[in-house]
């Protein structure tokens, strides 16, 4: 599992819901490209073509609170963002996004310590955080249960192994 | 050791353990899993997986409610395959287009619901059906289809806080205006994560439609439950549907990680203004303020008790001039009632419109969404940007009554006032 990922950072405020993530108009498929197009179209309509793979979400409280709609991780997931440090998420964003195998940190205060267009490196390993100033500050770790399927790549490949079955064609 | 919150017992239960505490990680056996169209994106990871079966179809509720009916050919394509895959699997409780409702509604109507259940929904606002004394939560797609090959899932009991609220409401308030009291005081993350037990003589005292609402909206507290313990007014709502009746309660002992304690005595109507659902205002802070759109709906607010109230205040009255009131029912056993006690005709009488039961306009999926100018007032959970249409429409959360007394003036008001 890669647990080191440097890049370039988005910074959001608190509360971004899911409502902001994916509009409720673009549901209508389960195409993920769809959702890819339009992420976070209702804060800046240019930002899902600005984005670029291996680019970092660094948000304040509540990331991911509305809906359940896994749409929403898997737009982000699907435009190429590596990981998400936030200082808390909402409950069903952050399974759905750890189901993915999308890493999802808690990083209190990593906010207001960066702005967008900065380059920052998480080290998940070490539990720790390289701000553009080269100084360290530390990230919550992931309990070992949230851990384990975010090594397997997310649920359905755990899942895969521990039942022994194979996709369904 | 002391005693165990109501989301303790449950979970003890469910996860074949005799005494679980908060922070410990579970596996549970699920009771219920209710899916909506989210069905078809559980789709993908369920055939990865690759079970092939559900693990047992009569555990297992479908309908469809968020586009109904299908307002586009990619839609009714996604109903044909949740249709199809629900035939396949032998899922007999399948509520398709004209025996459908807003998932939560027709769990909580039907009795499939009881008191000391785990059930999952598909879906955020599955914290309602807690309304009933069951642990109801939440998932996405991804844990939906794990839930459909396993039955199982994983959980961390959360801790639990209470709201204790006391006290007689202002007339014409109700939970709608002591809940988004209780959000404007705790903030939209306020429960994360937590279980939300409502206690006190003011939520004794509400009949199961007011009690459903306030575990509703614990979903807009970050709350992963919303619980009631099951008393004689649940026992009374679950015998029509011939429910087997067990009683649930947190012991006196139990550990609350908080308790919130509200006087509500002579507490007037609430508003929750653009845009979060924690923005709170009394309703005299937002009198006057200009509405293009009114809307009576969603598993929130548009049971038939809701909709008596904005009949009895229609009847022989007019919804103002330009503004767009629209009433959706939670189901289509509501759609029925109302129809037969003769709420309809009031409605079109009085120039609102009246749809068939569906989740759109709440989520700004069809059906009725918002322009970029236009201002609302919904009885809703959420009013994030965006979230009933265009980012730049302005929503704002209130009871049956306060959206109902806003339609007939063309600006929020105060229905004590009319």
């Amino acid at each position: 599992m890669q647990t080191r990922f440097q890049g370039r950072v988005w910074t959001f405020g608190d509360d971004v819901s899911t409502d902001h993530i994916i509009s409720g108009k673009y549901l209508g498929t389960t195409d993920p490209k769809v959702f890819a197009d339009h992420a976070f179209e209702a804060i800046d309509p240019t930002w899902a073509k600005e984005v670029q793979s291996g680019d970092l979400i660094v948000a304040g409280a509540n990331f991911g609170c509305g809906s359940s709609r896994e749409q929403a991780p898997i737009a982000l997931k699907t435009l190429g963002i590596s990981a998400i440090l936030a200082n808390s998420f909402a409950r069903i964003f952050f399974r759905n996004a750890i189901n993915l195998g999308f890493p999802v940190i808690e990083c209190e205060g990593l906010r207001d310590r960066v702005k967008s267009g900065e380059t920052i490196e998480l080290d998940m390993a070490r539990g720790q955080v390289r701000l553009p100033s080269g100084d360290m500050m530390p990230c919550s770790a992931l309990p070992p249960n949230v851990l384990e399927i975010l090594e397997a790549g997310g649920l359905v490949p755990k899942l895969k192994k521990e039942l022994g079955t194979r996709a369904a064609r | 050791m002391p005693g165990q919150t109501i989301s303790e017992k449950i979970l003890s239960r469910a996860s074949h353990s005799t005494d679980v505490r908060p922070g410990q990680i579970v596996d549970v056996d699920v009771d219920l899993l209710y899916m909506h169209e989210m069905l078809a994106m559980a789709l993908l990871p369920f055939n990865e997986i690759g079970t092939m079966k559900v693990w047992d179809p009569d555990k297992i509720v479908v309908t469809l409610d968020h586009w109904v009916p299908p307002p586009t050919p990619e839609i009714a394509k996604m109903h044909q395959t949740i249709r199809d895959f629900c035939r396949k699997q032998g899922i007999r409780r399948f509520h398709d287009v004209g025996d459908h409702g807003i998932v939560h509604q027709l769990i909580a109507e039907r009795g499939y619901a009881q008191p000391g259940d785990l059930v999952i929904g598909s879906d955020s606002h599955t914290n309602m059906v807690g309304a009933v004394g069951a642990f109801a939560a939440g998932i996405g797609a991804t844990d939906t289809a794990a839930v459909m090959a396993t039955g199982r899932l994983w959980l961390r009991v959360p801790e639990t806080i209470r709201v204790d609220i006391h006290g007689n409401l202002a007339d014409r308030t109700g939970a709608k205006d002591v809940i988004l009291k209780v959000i404007g005081t705790t903030g939209d993350d306020g429960a994360r994560y937590a279980a939300v037990e409502f206690t006190g003589s003011t939520v004794k005292s509400f009949p199961m439609n007011e009690r459903f609402v306030l575990c509703n909206m614990t979903t807009e507290m970050g709350a992963k439950v919303g619980l009631i313990e099951a008393d004689g007014v649940t026992k009374d709502y679950l015998a029509h549907a011939g429910v087997p009746f067990r009683p649930i309660q947190s012991d006196g002992d139990a550990a609350f990680s908080k308790t919130y304690t509200f006087n509500v005595d002579g507490m007037g109507p609430q508003v929750a203004c653009p845009s979060n659902p924690a923005n709170l205002k009394p309703v005299e802070d937002v009198e006057g303020t200009k509405i293009d759109v009114a809307f009576l709906g969603s598993c929130t607010n548009a049971r038939i008790e809701d909709l008596r109230i904005a009949a009895q205040l229609l009847k022989g009255e007019k919804v103002a001039p330009g503004v767009r009131f629209q009433i959706t029912p939670a189901s289509q056993i509501i759609y029925r009632q109302a129809l037969k006690e003769g709420l309809i005709e009031v409605f079109l009488d009085a120039g609102a419109t009246f749809t068939s039961s569906t989740c759109g306009p709440c989520f700004g999926g069809h059906l009725g969404t918002l322009a970029g100018d236009e201002v609302c007032i919904s009885s809703t959970n959420r009013n994030y940007s965006g979230r009933m249409g265009s980012p730049q429409a302005q929503v704002y959360l209130a009871s049956p009554w306060t959206v109902t007394a806003s339609a007939m003036h063309g600006e929020i008001t105060d229905p004590r006032k009319v």
